[in-house]
Order: C-alpha cells, then sequence, then structure tokens
C-alpha cells in the first residue's frame, strides 16, 4: 500500500473538483491498495468497449461512467448479463445519451457470492467510522448494518461480521456455499488502515456491492465521496 | 488544570450577592452554603453590606484567607472581569452560573472568559450551568434547599450538560436509593466538558460509576471520550437525547445515510464498553446495579418468584435483550425439590423460572437461591418478590442479600415500592442487593452488568 499511496492520493485529488471519485478511478484506488477488483475497462468509445469485452470474454457487465450520476441503478445506468457483441452495442448507445457521459466501464461479470456493503464515514464526533452491511440496491430499507470507529481491531471485525441480523447467510444458509470469512475479516481491516490513512482528504466511502463468496471479496462496485 | 478545588473546597467566594436584592440567585447560593454545609463560604459584591449577619467583602482579595472555590452568578458582560479578578487573587477554581452566552447568540463573550482561563490554567465549569453538588459538601445550586430532593451519599457521579435533567435524576436517584457521590451540571460546557469530568472521576476515589446525560459533542470530542471512557477502569453509563436527525441535509452516500450521527454515537459507545441508557429508567436502573455490581456477566439468569405470571413477563424481558434464562438440570431440580417445605413441595414448577407458589415461605426462598447460585449454567439471580404472599417475611430481602454475597454472583430483585415493604426492600439494598420498583427495571439491573465491559 505504501508504494502507491502517492498514486491513492493524485487519484483523489484529481477528483476533487467533481466533488466524488468515479467508479473507475475508485476501482483503480482500490485495486492500488492491494483490494480485489473485477478486470474492467472505462470505454470512452463503442470500439473501445467492443474490444475489452472480446478481451476478457462475454458476459459483460457494463455501466455508465458520468460525473453527474450518483445513482447509476436510478437512470437504468448499469447493465448486467450482457452475452454478445450485439446487445454491448445496443447498450452503449443507449448510455451515451444519459446526462454528462463521459464513457462506459465494461467489467468481467462476477458470479455468485453475497452482496454486501462496506463502507466508511467521517463522523464530526466521532472521527472514522467503518459500516458493514447487508448490501445491494436495498440497504437503506433493510438497514441491517454493524458500525464501529475505526481503526477496527480484528475483534471489531469478527463482531461486526457476527452482528449482522444476516449473518446467517454468511454462513452457507441452505446449502449455499459459505463466505470466506477470514478473507472478509481480512478486508475490513484493510479498508480500516485505508480509511485512517484517507481520513481528512474523504467525507464517505461506499463500496457497494462487495461481492463475498467462498474464495474472495471483491469491489464489484465503489464511490469516494471527497 | 487541577479539579480538586471545584468539588472539595474548604473555602468558597460567592459573587453577586446582594443584600439589596433578595431574590438574587447567589443568596441562595450563599445562604445555604453558609448555614448547612462545611466549607467556608464568602459573599462578595462591589457595594458591599451584610448577609445573614456576615459581611459582604467588596472584593476576592479583601478576603482574608485563599479561597479554592468562586461561584459566579454576576450578569454575563460582568463574568470576563470577575474572571480575571478572581486568577489575580489566586482563586484556585470557578462555576459560572450565569446565562448570556453561547446560548444567547454571545459566543464572542464565550470565547473571552475561555481565553482568560486558559491563559492562566484556571478551570471552571459552566456558564449556564448549576455548578456542583457534593453531598455534604458544597452545594452551588441556586435552588432552595428546601426544595431539592437529595440521595443518599453514595458511590455514583452524574455530568449532565442540562441542570435540570441533572436534579430530576437526583430526585429519582433518592426514590430507589441510588447513592450520590458528586453531582455537576455543565451548561454550555466551554472548558471543562464531559472528557475532563471523566478523567477526574476516573481518578476520584468516592466515585466508582459515572454517569452522563449528554445532548451532543464538539468535533472529534465523541472519539477522545469514549477512549478514554473504555480505559479508565469504571462502568460509565450515558444518556443521550437529540437522537432524531436534524433537519433534511442531503446525503449523498448509503453509508452517510445508515451512519448518522446517532448510529455513529451509540455504536461508538458501546464498541468502547461504555453503556447506553436509553431512557430515564435505563439510566437509573443500570445507575443502581453497577454502583453495587462491577463484575460483568454473560447474562445467565436464574429466576425465582410465587408468581407464574411473573416470571413468564420476566422470561419476556430477558429474551428481548439477549439475556438467557437456562433449563435447570433434572438433579438439580431433585436436589431442589427434597429441600423444599412439606407444604410448597409437591406444588412447586421448578423450571426456570421457579415458581415458589403463594405458599412459599422464606426458606423455600433461600433453598432455591441456593441451588441457583450454585449452578455454574447460571450468573445471576433475579428474585421476583410479593410480600402480599403470607409466608414472606420482612426478613427475606436480608436472607437472600446473604446467600447472594457468600455465592459472589450477582443477586437482583423485584419488589413493589410501597412504604409497607420498606422493610423488606431496605433488606436487600442494606446487604448490598439492588432492588427495582418494576420487573422491567429489574432485567434491566441485569442487562447493565451484561453491557458493561469495563
Amino acid at each position: 500500500m505504501n508504494q502507491s499511496h502517492p498514486d491513492i492520493l493524485r487519484i483523489i485529488e484529481k477528483a476533487r473538483s467533481d466533488g466524488w471519485v468515479l467508479e473507475p478511478d475508485a476501482k483503480q484506488l482500490f485495486a492500488l491498495a492491494g483490494f480485489a477488483v473485477p478486470r474492467f475497462a472505462l470505454a470512452r468509445t463503442a470500439e473501445e468497449a467492443r474490444r475489452f469485452a472480446h478481451e476478457i470474454g462475454y458476459p459483460v457487465v457494463a455501466k455508465v461512467v458520468s460525473p453527474r450520476i450518483l445513482h447509476k441503478s436510478e437512470v437504468q445506468g448499469v447493465v448486467v448479463g450482457i452475452g454478445d457483441e450485439g446487445r454491448l452495442m445496443e447498450v452503449f448507445e443507449r448510455l451515451r445519451g444519459l446526462e454528462g457521459f463521459f464513457g462506459v466501464l465494461v467489467e468481467e461479470m462476477l458470479l455468485g457470492g453475497i452482496e454486501l456493503i462496506l463502507g466508511a464515514k467521517i463522523d464530526v464526533q466521532f472521527g472514522p467510522m467503518i459500516l458493514l452491511g447487508m448490501g445491494g440496491t436495498g440497504v437503506e430499507i433493510y438497514r441491517d448494518v454493524a458500525l464501529r470507529m475505526a481503526p477496527l481491531l480484528e475483534k471489531d471485525a469478527m463482531s461486526m461480521i457476527g452482528g449482522l441480523k444476516a449473518h446467517r447467510l454468511l454462513e452457507g444458509y441452505r446449502g449455499a456455499e459459505p463466505v470466506d470469512k477470514g478473507k472478509l475479516t481480512e478486508t475490513l481491516l484493510a479498508f480500516s488502515s485505508l480509511v485512517m490513512e484517507l481520513e481528512g482528504r474523504i467525507e464517505s466511502i461506499d463500496i457497494n456491492p462487495l461481492l463475498c463468496s467462498a474464495g474472495r471479496c471483491v469491489v464489484a462496485d465503489a464511490r469516494i465521496m471527497l | 488544570m487541577d479539579l480538586k478545588p471545584l468539588f472539595e473546597p474548604r473555602t468558597m467566594a460567592v459573587f453577586g450577592v446582594s443584600s439589596s436584592n433578595y431574590r438574587h440567585p447567589a443568596n441562595e447560593i450563599f445562604t445555604k452554603n453558609l448555614l448547612r454545609y462545611p466549607v467556608k463560604v464568602y459573599g462578595v459584591n462591589p457595594r458591599g453590606g451584610t448577609m445573614n449577619g456576615q459581611l459582604i467583602h467588596r472584593s476576592v482579595s479583601e478576603i482574608p484567607e485563599p479561597i479554592d472555590l468562586a461561584v459566579i452568578a454576576v450578569r454575563a458582560d460582568f463574568v470576563p472581569d470577575v474572571l480575571s479578578e478572581c486568577i489575580r487573587a489566586k482563586v484556585r477554581s470557578a462555576t459560572v452560573i450565569s446565562g448570556g452566552f453561547k446560548e444567547t447568540g454571545r459566543q464572542d463573550l464565550q470565547d473571552r472568559i475561555v481565553a482568560i482561563a486558559k491563559e492562566a490554567s484556571f478551570p471552571f465549569v459552566g456558564p449556564n450551568c448549576l455548578g456542583i453538588y457534593v453531598p455534604s459538601h458544597v452545594d452551588t445550586f441556586f435552588l432552595p434547599g428546601e426544595r431539592m430532593v437529595k440521595p443518599v451519599i453514595g458511590n455514583v457521579s452524574f455530568v449532565s450538560q442540562s441542570g435540570g435533567i441533572l436534579v430530576d435524576h437526583l430526585i429519582k436517584f433518592a426514590s430507589e436509593g441510588v447513592g450520590l457521590a458528586k453531582a455537576v451540571s455543565i451548561g454550555n460546557k466551554a472548558l471543562l466538558g464531559e472528557l475532563e469530568l471523566l478523567d477526574y472521576l476516573a481518578q476520584d476515589p468516592a466515585t466508582r460509576v459515572i454517569a452522563f446525560y449528554i445532548e451532543g459533542f464538539g468535533p472529534n470530542e465523541g472519539r477522545a471520550f469514549v477512549q478514554s471512557a473504555g480505559r479508565c477502569g469504571k462502568p460509565v453509563i450515558v444518556l443521550k437525547s437529540g437522537k432524531s436527525p436534524g433537519g433534511s441535509r442531503a446525503v449523498s452516500s448509503h453509508t452517510a445515510s445508515l451512519a448518522g450521527d446517532y448510529a455513529s454515537f451509540s455504536a461508538a459507545l458501546s464498541q468502547y464498553g461504555i453503556v447506553e441508557a436509553a431512557n430515564e429508567l435505563e439510566l437509573v436502573s443500570f445507575c443502581e446495579s453497577l454502583s453495587i455490581y462491577q463484575k460483568p456477566i454473560e447474562g445467565r439468569v436464574g429466576i425465582v418468584t410465587v408468581s407464574g405470571g411473573h416470571g413468564a413477563m420476566a422470561i419476556d424481558a430477558c429474551t428481548a435483550r439477549g439475556i438467557t434464562v437456562p433449563e435447570l438440570p433434572e438433579e438439580a431440580r431433585e436436589s431442589l425439590r427434597k429441600g423444599l417445605s412439606p407444604s410448597v413441595r409437591d406444588i412447586a414448577t421448578l423450571t426456570n423460572p421457579i415458581d415458589l407458589t403463594g405458599s412459599g415461605i422464606d426458606d423455600d426462598f433461600v433453598a432455591t437461591a441456593e441451588t441457583l447460585f450454585a449452578m455454574e449454567e447460571i450468573d445471576c439471580v433475579l428474585a421476583l418478590l410479593l410480600p402480599y404472599i403470607p409466608g414472606i417475611t420482612a426478613d427475606l430481602g436480608a436472607k437472600l442479600s446473604n446467600v447472594a454475597a457468600r455465592s459472589g454472583k450477582p443477586l437482583v430483585a423485584y419488589v413493589p415500592h410501597v412504604e409497607k415493604y420498606t422493610m423488606l426492600i431496605e433488606g436487600f439494598e442494606l446487604n448490598g442487593a439492588p432492588v427495582s420498583p418494576s420487573i422491567e427495571g429489574a432485567v434491566l439491573m441485569v442487562e447493565a452488568l451484561r453491557r458493561n465491559r469495563p
């Protein structure tokens, strides 16, 4: 992490005028900090999208990249399960019409796993706080979250995981594969250290979803508010 | 800064005492300390005069001995000068009762008194507060003595941003038998806030439990507070108000929305083993039980009662809070049955809760408590006592408390709080077992022991 630090700070400072770090840059940042991210590329043109999709193989996910669109799914800006080139071109065309269009993020489609949210917020009274919860678009409806003051100790990370109402889902509910809790704990601790380093530069972070399965925890989408 | 002169002053000067305006709050403070407390008190007013036959001094420097505590109840505009005068005269601390600072838009005036005090490392509480009450020692509240309800002397210290909430809780402490060590109303907490008082009370040998009423912290103060509280080794209890989100500030991330001000507050408290009280009932119950028991428990409760309904209500209250009520093993039940009186043996229900029925007598309770306390599976006993049952005597409180004391495990009792049951209640309390006037409150007392992680 230390070596990549200057690049991480560069990404953040470059985004300061927008007020938030766009998804491709946020993913880049997490990759630099040692987190697992899906293979992705930012395509400014349909041709670039086609080339990258071909390289990683279908199916792929396409997401709009725009400094004006904070909640992509609210404008149908996320399309999953794109199976072929024809469909990709169709989606690209539509996304191009969205407000503030900058490009399309084309990325590998991750299969399986449980969607968690891993977040951070710099609280006025308590400083950096870390949040773990059941993720996806319904996070603010389920509100199944655990919250702790950073920096986290390993026991904090473990009690956060165990404290979720849905924690049985992580343990392989009804024959599903259990989530790798060691990996998840590691991810929480690494995230906590990253947040402590960025404390003075950010306002909040959403990694939603953090896609967790038996073998990995992947930052499938991320947003950093400055 | 040394806060000791605030709480243990030998000498005190009350500014603003007035021989012409008999309703001046300083007069009450002067008079009650003069007549009822060991602290040596002097009145100060530039106009001089006399009060209760005592000379009012024209300035603090005229007082013939060094002053530990100045009580300042003059108009806000005069406070900076009075503070400077105190510092020049080598007064050691002050409580600024006067209002008219930040709370009325005079941040500038507040900043001035803070600057004056900081430069001289001069500790003061307030402004806009009631100040300090230490039973049998000093009382800077301007409330007439006969209007206050005073708890017995004990080991709970209470720090409150609001004077009204503080005085109200003294009433509740008094009626529930919670003993008080020190009470402080910190008002605008311009210089001394929760953190400084926590640090002082953590070192105070008279204080075993530290309770707070908090409206909010300044930037990063919450972080320092929970870290300090987590380290302090004494139970810390917090009642928070202002939990609903203020205004409709647009929140741009899910995390910022889910981790709102109160959610963060509450999470940080529990992370550091601080016991958050949701309301006044919880606060008083937590204070009472933690003032007696400090050792944390897991919360595996054995319940003894004479009424199936009380047992059922207690189970519900326990379950809702994650306290377990373990099954009793067959052998334990059989040996207990043999120890019960003949009229109870065949009708008692010996599952947990144990229902000794309306035929139960003192000896049955004692035998049951001994069985429960001896069990590995049980780390706390809850006795739900209905003194209108004919077989219960007024001695049962003392008897059960002694069984508990021998076992080293906590006992919590429920007894309806009316005058005629006082002897039973005191039997518990004077022998070191807390008693609640409600089943819910008794379960809260157990809950406090489970949540406290000093």
